[in-house]
């Protein structure tokens, strides 16, 4: 049965459109540059991209001018200096200019978590004493109706379209996360459309064998791609560690226009789809393939 | 026995966490300091990741707030929802440790931009957990190398707030935290009177004017100003051999 299944190109052809809003999550942890480099592939434009932390796969697709706007909390390459292609965009135009729009780590999960619930602003305490305000004036606050204090409120998230990869997925979406959870449930339940992204297509009973691991079920997703080592250089708890020496690498590679396209010719528009870039990755694989530690099973008995 | 700065940095950070605290951890240096701490004399210490790992026991120095190095071992690995709204907004944290591209003499930090936010001259990260940490965290450390430039009379932008213009500012908010209490340079360590950042000792080798140099306004001065104490052989030991054998941060 092949149920949603689809390859990422259909994914990409069917539910991305010009001018959308876009989350791809992921806290450094599962973050789908599959998905991504599929985008930059089919030349999308005038997306909003939001995320907390736009990371490399937000400085590669705003390098590639896929971009309008940008709705984050933190913009840096962790650990390893700036994004230079986010900050190209933002100082001098380059490829175009970008409209940023800022929040707080705190901020963001509240407004994905308001969206999720279908909620029109999520409270939160934030008692002030920031610029952020001055410079978003969705930053707003509102009385409490039992205390009669002010409550700082920020309004819901809710964008077009989600893909948020997942270790593993029945064909019908039904999909379980471990290791660091993110704000990938609250983004997924927050978007209007939802491609999961799978290390692994697993079955159905298997997924019911673990219910509680279940992060998405199946009925809110669209479409499910398979796609194993669809986030390197991020990586999959259990399947693949996280390619450090990447981060740091591409310190240098956005920091120079020509090094950027070079890397983009070669490892975005010079492969096809994401199993000629794993092709190309060589003996890095082996290097990063996770050793394994097993958790004890629990029992599910009544 | 020699040591770097960074060396030095971490161990007098670690000596500011208290055995049981819960800690919200950065990459770099307060990772090196949480984990040192929970080495020695404060084997209780909860370390909590922003990425929502709690109670963390790192094997490999962690480069990144995921690190899946961070999950293996950890009491909990919660989602981010939860690290905002039921450890952080909900006062289970003790202790945060900030760092900023400028930080005031109020201990309010920049993280955000240099020069004019609409047309920065250089644009900064941004607030990532820091904003809120800086309001709700019960102590906020600091560590921040010091130039005239990072320690300016007035930020470009007020990322995160210390006691924004002074004593009182915080409680008038209802600030739940009670703002920075220690910033760490590498020249020298400050506490806080008044809302104030305030020196309170001197590297080894590192004089008063030293310290002028590198700020861009005349410092209170406790009354008892001290030479910080040298890393120990035991502290340089643990550094060099357990926690960051690559030295990484060292």
């Amino acid at each position: 049965m092949s149920g949603k299944l689809i390859p990422m190109r259909e994914a990409v052809t069917r539910f991305v459109s010009d001018g959308d809003s876009l989350v791809i999550e992921g806290f450094t942890h599962l973050i789908c540059f599959a998905a991504a480099h599929e985008i930059i592939r089919q030349k999308r434009r005038d997306l909003t991209l939001c995320r907390m932390t736009p990371d490399l796969i937000y400085d590669q697709m705003i390098g590639a001018g896929c971009a309008r706007k940008v709705i984050f909390s933190w913009a840096g390459n962790p650990g390893a200096g700036p994004l230079y292609a986010f900050r190209r965009a933002v100082e001098q135009g380059i490829p175009n200019p970008i409209e940023i729009e800022e929040y707080t780590h705190f901020g963001m999960a509240a407004r994905f978590a308001a969206g999720a619930a279908r909620l029109p602003f999520m409270p939160m305490r934030s008692e002030g004493g920031s610029d952020l305000p001055k410079v978003n004036p969705n930053l707003r606050s509102v009385q409490c109706p039992y205390t009669g204090k002010d409550l700082s409120v920020v309004p819901a998230l809710n964008p077009d379209i989600a893909f948020i990869h997942v270790q593993r997925a029945d064909v019908l979406g039904n999909s379980q996360v471990w290791g660091v959870l993110g704000v990938q449930k609250e983004a997924a339940f927050a978007s209007e459309k939802l491609v999961v992204v799978a290390e692994e297509i697993v079955d159905e009973e298997l997924i019911r064998s673990d219910p509680n691991r279940t992060l998405i079920p199946g009925f809110l997703v669209d479409a499910v791609v398979h796609e194993p080592w669809g986030c390197h250089p991020s990586f999959a708890q259990g399947y693949y560690d996280r390619d450090n020496d990447f981060y740091v690498a591409w310190r240098d590679i956005c920091k120079d226009l020509e090094a950027f396209e070079r890397y983009m010719n070669e490892w975005v528009y010079g492969v096809a789809n994401r199993s000629e870039y794993v092709d190309r990755m060589g003996e890095r694989l082996e290097r990063l393939r996770a050793a394994p530690r097993l958790c004890e099973p629990v029992d599910y008995g009544f | 026995m020699e040591y770097t700065r960074n060396e030095l940095l971490i161990c007098q950070a670690a000596r500011q966490l208290e055995d049981g605290e819960v800690v919200f951890v950065g990459i770099g240096l307060p990772n090196l300091a949480c984990n040192l701490a929970r080495h020695l004399h404060a084997p209780d210490l909860v370390l909590i990741y922003e990425s929502g790992t709690v109670g963390s026991v790192p094997e490999r120095v962690p480069v990144s707030i995921g690190d899946p190095a961070l999950v293996s071992g950890a009491l909990s690995v919660c989602p981010i929802f939860d690290v905002f709204y039921y450890y952080l907004q909900a006062g289970r944290i003790d202790v945060g440790f900030l760092q900023g591209a400028q930080i005031d003499r109020f201990g309010n930090l920049n993280t955000t931009v240099i020069g004019d936010y609409a047309r920065p001259k250089v644009r900064l990260p941004g607030s990532g957990g820091a904003c809120e940490i800086a309001i709700h965290a019960n102590k906020v450390l600091v560590i921040a190398p010091q130039s005239r430039r990072s320690f300016p009379e007035k930020l470009d932008f007020l990322t995160s707030a210390g006691y924004l213009d002074g004593a009182g500012a915080r409680e008038r908010l209802g600030m739940p935290g009670q703002g920075p209490t220690v910033v760490i340079t590498d020249l020298a360590c400050f506490g806080f009177e008044e809302g104030e950042m305030t020196l309170t000792s001197l590297h080894p080798g590192v004089t008063e004017q030293d310290v002028r140099n590198n700020l861009s306004w005349e410092p209170r001065i406790s009354s008892e100003l001290a030479v910080t104490a040298p890393p120990t052989p035991e502290e340089l030991r643990l550094l060099r051999d357990k926690l960051d054998p690559k030295r990484l941060y060292l």
